[in-house]
């Protein structure tokens, strides 16, 4: 167990010693939840001051719904670009020429993952805080169940896109950035999911995340900790992560088989 | 006892045989050259040692351990380095051996990298970052990485590839004191026929995924009737001079 944890540590070691030498890439980290941040708070600004008392409420709801997101985005580009890093730098043939257990890679890259969501995220949070008056903590302690449903979500979907970079290379490493925006409509995070085309509502509710923002919207609006659909975020995700590990450790065991992992930056 | 032990190993990739139901051994201390042209098979068959690649048929006991069944035991004592797989080029070197260090789980870690610093004259080094150095400071930071844990087996790819003549002198030099001082065994993947034949106790000859023949470069050099290793090499390749013999027999 020591040895693993220290096959772990070194892992982290390794990233956290390139974002040592790289500013770049520790401005990318808040960059853009700041970024986003900074727009829909002047847009809840705006709409208060024209609507009044009433779009202060969705105001706040909108906010919520940008900083509890970019939990679950952050999560999973955390776990995405960190094994990208690997194969940028063309090290995967060491690393996996190591010790290190598949298991223990992917403690890893969620420990960057938790590390990265929180230099991104802590910022957005403050600024919404100082500029537009926006206390997320005004969740209560229930936050840390919204937060810790959406990071795991952010890693059972970084596993899949890890998994399917396995399988096809590099070519596949745009979806790093872009699957969880397709699954955004379905997560209703600035609108519930009965807003949605019925035919999509089934697909919304197999998701944790829309679970986690029906909850997060019961708290804002009517001051009521949904604890069923908490028990379904939390119950989905054990589901999704299981399955996601699955295909993980399938397209691992392929990828040695067809000699992938030789040749996996081309 | 022996280090390598690989029984009737094949590897097929669809219609492709890469390695053809091979077999060899490699007794423990001895240095073992994989030769063959491009497309021969050792690049294959080294991934198969290193567990990077699961074989299509056969067995591979490394240090005693069936790789198939138990390879992190077998890796925690082996280790590997090639010109083709880069270290993080923006970490520095001393950075680079101390998560490898970390990897491999390597007891006094700070007193183990002040050792390879010293042995191979990488003190000046250790606080430049990988992506800057010389080829041939490359090679030896890789030799660092590779030699972190004492392996008692090292799989060396090309070892001096891209290195200039004094350079992959004093590596093939380091190399032959280390084996000789630590006692671990080589396999070691070469273009090289001087090296080679300056290095290895055994050869392997592949081509087209089947061993077409072994032995010393001494018992290769007469069995071909030749003065150098590239003259035997060019037989095997050509099917000059009756290799087509050796490797039919």
């Amino acid at each position: 167990m020591r040895s693993s944890a220290r096959r772990i540590w070194g892992m982290l070691y390794r990233h956290l010693a390139l974002y040592r030498h790289s500013w770049p890439r520790v401005l990318e980290l808040a960059y853009w939840p700041v970024l986003q941040m900074c727009i829909w708070g002047f847009t809840a600004r705006f709409l208060t001051a024209r609507m009044g008392s009433g779009a202060a409420l969705a105001g706040a709801t909108l906010l919520g719904g940008v900083l509890l997101w970019e939990v679950a985005l952050r999560s999973q580009m955390g776990v995405a670009i960190s094994f990208l890093e690997e194969l940028w730098s063309r090290n995967l043939g060491h690393v996996f020429v190591s010790p290190l257990r598949p298991w223990e890679l992917v403690a890893a890259l969620i420990g960057m993952s938790i590390i990265r969501m929180l230099a991104g995220v802590l910022p957005a949070i403050l600024i919404a805080w100082a500029m537009y008056a926006y206390n997320l903590f005004a969740l209560g302690p229930v936050l840390v169940l919204f937060f810790a449903n959406l990071m795991i979500m952010g890693w059972w979907v970084a596993l899949a896109v890890v998994s399917l970079i396995l399988r096809h290379g590099a070519g596949a490493e745009a979806l790093a950035w872009s699957v969880l925006f397709g699954l955004t409509p379905f997560s209703a995070v600035f609108y519930p999911v009965s807003v949605l085309p019925r035919a999509a509502q089934p697909l919304a509710w197999a998701l944790p995340s829309a679970h986690v923002f029906e909850g997060m919207r019961g708290i804002l609006l009517n001051g009521v900790v949904r604890w069923d659909h908490l028990a379904a975020a939390f119950a989905l995700n054990v589901v999704w992560l299981l399955a996601a590990a699955a295909l993980f450790a399938r397209q691992f065991h392929q990828a040695r088989v067809r000699g992938a992992l030789l040749s996996i930056g081309e | 006892m022996d280090a390598i032990r690989v029984s009737h190993l094949t590897k097929r990739y669809g219609d492709v045989l890469a390695v053809d139901d091979i077999d060899f051994a490699a007794p423990v201390g001895a240095t073992l050259g994989l030769l063959g042209g491009n497309g021969a098979g050792k690049t294959t068959t080294i991934a198969m040692l290193l567990g990077l690649l699961v074989p299509t048929a056969g067995t591979i006991s490394v240090l005693g351990h069936d790789m198939a069944r138990d390879r992190f035991t077998a890796l925690a004592r082996m280790n590997f380095s090639s010109p083709y797989v880069s270290l993080p080029q923006r970490l520095t070197v001393a950075q680079n051996l101390r998560v490898y260090g970390h990897l491999y789980d390597v007891p006094r870690l700070a007193q183990r990298i002040g050792e390879l610093a010293d042995e191979l004259d990488l003190r000046e080094l250790l606080d430049r970052p990988a992506g800057q150095l010389s080829a041939g400071q490359k090679t030896r930071v890789a030799l660092a990485k590779a030699l972190i844990n004492r392996p008692e087996l090292l799989l060396l790819d090309e070892p001096t590839a891209s290195l200039d003549p004094d350079t992959g002198d004093w590596v093939r030099t380091w190399l032959e004191r280390y084996r000789a001082e630590s006692g671990c065994t080589i396999l070691l993947a070469s273009h090289n026929m001087s090296e080679v034949e300056r290095l290895c106790s055994h050869v392997l000859m592949l081509k087209r995924g089947r061993i077409v023949d072994r032995g010393s470069p001494q018992e290769l050099l007469e069995r071909y009737d030749r003065d150098d290793m590239e003259e035997v090499f060019l037989d095997i390749a050509r099917d000059r001079r009756g290799a087509q013999a050796h490797a039919n027999a």
